[in-house]
């Protein structure tokens, strides 16, 4: 089975928000990026090869009656939206929930999705 | 002979689903197929008699039309691994070799990545060989949204991976709790007055309590329903009332299964057993006793309380509490309880402030409870209870 694992940072502190990254401590700031790096070099994990900039940057594109309609920020609410994602090869959905509940946003404040990839 | 046969079937339907989802990987190919085997089955038995393992037999005959159906849609690609089966032929296959896979099949169904009402009809569906019809019919939904629900389910179990499989032992205590729960939940929902159901999910009890005899809590379960259920013809009476516990006509309890509920529970406290289906076990177990052991009850009430931390066990323990030590004792502790929208603790309030005579207070929570509660019988026994303080003369409150 292949899965996609969406990262949802809710409200995860992040390196994009300095002020929140840094009410973490060292250790805490070292545990995110090692729980990463383990992620990224577990067996079946292909991590995703671009880095998304945060959702405050979105721009969301409607088209009705011909007329494009633009408006700032991400479809759904900033703290819904997505952050990051990976992939992950697996036997079945109980490795790939394994899996997400060692990424970091699922403990600290944020969601993983986990939506299975269709097998061609 | 019918009657017979349908009853074969229901008990064996699990088992034979079962044991043809684990070989195919597919729900709906293996749900065909079973109802193909035992349409076979209902035309031949009759008439050849029933076989000597009627469930191997059952499987056997499944499959073998299962191959044929992949044999006829050789387009599915992703089934061809399933044509190097050697060809077998109905009267000569081997009827012995099938494994019990229920137990993978109710971990399946109960995957916490299923909604819970779906766990819940899946459970019923495949396990208890209950059709579409009858659980739409039994939790009160249109029979096309039940259907729904049960292809949706099917679907992702198929879409998402969930496997078919008895969790590792690091998952297992979690989804065995997930397990237990929607067990208890369509008991509970067969409790309410849908009997059927209850004697579905002493089945199901049942059937988890052979294929997990170390488990304490499968045997709590199954005690606990066991006792409750002994009740059940004590609990409404002649004219559909509802009957509280204390004013049953014990001789309507099934003495029979009362012992066989206390054996269950016999069983789960001597494999250690604490958890809170054991505990509650044991407390159904002191409710059948007179004279009942109030602060035995009590403490109980106080232990399941601890472990699941719940308001609606306190609410219990205040009812033991007030019999052991009397009426103002338990008050207290309901007063310190938050759950407002709740009719049980407002009728159970009622009957305490009129024990203590406070009768225009025992007036108005029983009238709140009738304002939250829903079920036509709880309704008519809060009205029973208001008419008879209506006509009570002591006190003011």
């Amino acid at each position: 089975m292949k899965y996609m694992l969406l990262i949802h940072q809710g409200t995860t502190p992040t390196p994009d928000k300095p002020d929140e990254w840094a009410q973490l401590s060292q250790d805490e700031q070292q545990a995110v990026f090692s729980a990463y790096q383990a992620l990224n070099e577990t067996p079946g994990v292909t991590p995703a090869d671009v880095q998304m900039q945060p959702p405050e940057t979105a721009t969301t594109v409607r088209v009705q009656e011909g007329q494009t309609l633009t408006t700032d920020g991400p479809f759904v609410e900033i703290k819904e939206a997505l952050g990051g994602y990976l992939f992950y090869e697996a036997d079945d959905l109980d490795a790939a929930i394994e899996l997400a509940s060692r990424i970091p946003a699922a403990s600290m404040g944020g969601a993983i999705e986990i939506r299975p990839l269709v097998q061609w | 002979m019918v009657e017979k046969l349908e009853q074969i079937f229901r008990d064996r339907w699990g088992q034979v689903l079962a044991a043809l989802i684990g070989f195919l990987g597919d729900f709906d190919l293996a749900e065909e197929a079973a109802q193909e085997a035992f349409a076979i089955a209902a035309e031949r038995w009759p008439r050849d008699g029933t076989p000597g393992n009627p469930v191997g037999w059952l499987v056997a005959t499944a499959r073998n039309r299962a191959i044929d159906r992949i044999r006829r849609n050789r387009t599915l690609a992703a089934k061809t691994h399933l044509l190097e089966v050697p060809e077998a032929v109905e009267d000569t296959m081997d009827e012995t070799i099938f494994q019990d896979e229920r137990l993978e099949l109710i971990f399946t169904c109960c995957h916490p990545a299923l909604a819970t009402d779906a766990q819940v009809a899946l459970t019923l569906r495949t396990l208890g060989g209950l059709t579409t019809v009858e659980i739409a019919r039994a939790f009160l939904v249109p029979e096309a949204t039940m259907a729904q629900r049960l292809v949706r389910a099917k679907r992702k179990i198929k879409a998402a991976g969930i496997p078919f499989r008895v969790p590792p032992d690091h998952l297992l205590p979690d989804r065995l709790a997930a397990v237990l729960a929607v067990v208890y939940l369509i008991f509970n929902e067969g409790y309410g007055g849908r009997v059927d159901l209850a004697s579905e999910a002493i089945r199901l009890g049942r059937a988890l309590a052979e294929l997990m005899p170390d488990e304490p809590e499968v045997h709590g379960l199954l005690a606990m329903m066991l006792l409750h259920d002994s009740r059940r013809r004590a609990r409404f009476s002649g004219s559909g009332e509802l009957v509280l516990l204390a004013e049953q006509d014990r001789s309507l309890w099934d003495a029979a299964q009362i012992a066989e509920g206390r054996a269950v529970l016999d069983r789960a406290l001597a494999l250690h057993g604490s958890g809170p289906y054991v505990v509650q076990a044991a407390i159904a177990a002191l409710h059948t006793d007179e004279p009942r052991d109030w602060p035995q009850i009590a403490a109980l009430y106080g232990e399941l309380a601890r472990i699941t931390d719940s308001p609606v066990v306190q609410l219990s323990r205040a009812v033991a509490v007030a019999e052991e030590q009397g009426a103002q004792a338990g008050l207290e502790i309901i007063d310190r309880l938050a759950l407002d929208d709740y009719h049980y603790l407002h009728s159970t309030r009622g009957e305490l402030l009129r024990r203590l005579g406070r009768m225009a207070e025992a007036r108005a929570a029983y009238r709140r409870a009738l304002g939250l509660a829903h079920d036509d019988a709880e309704r008519r026994l809060l009205e029973r209870r208001l008419t008879e303080l209506e006509g009570s003369t002591t006190g003011g409150g």
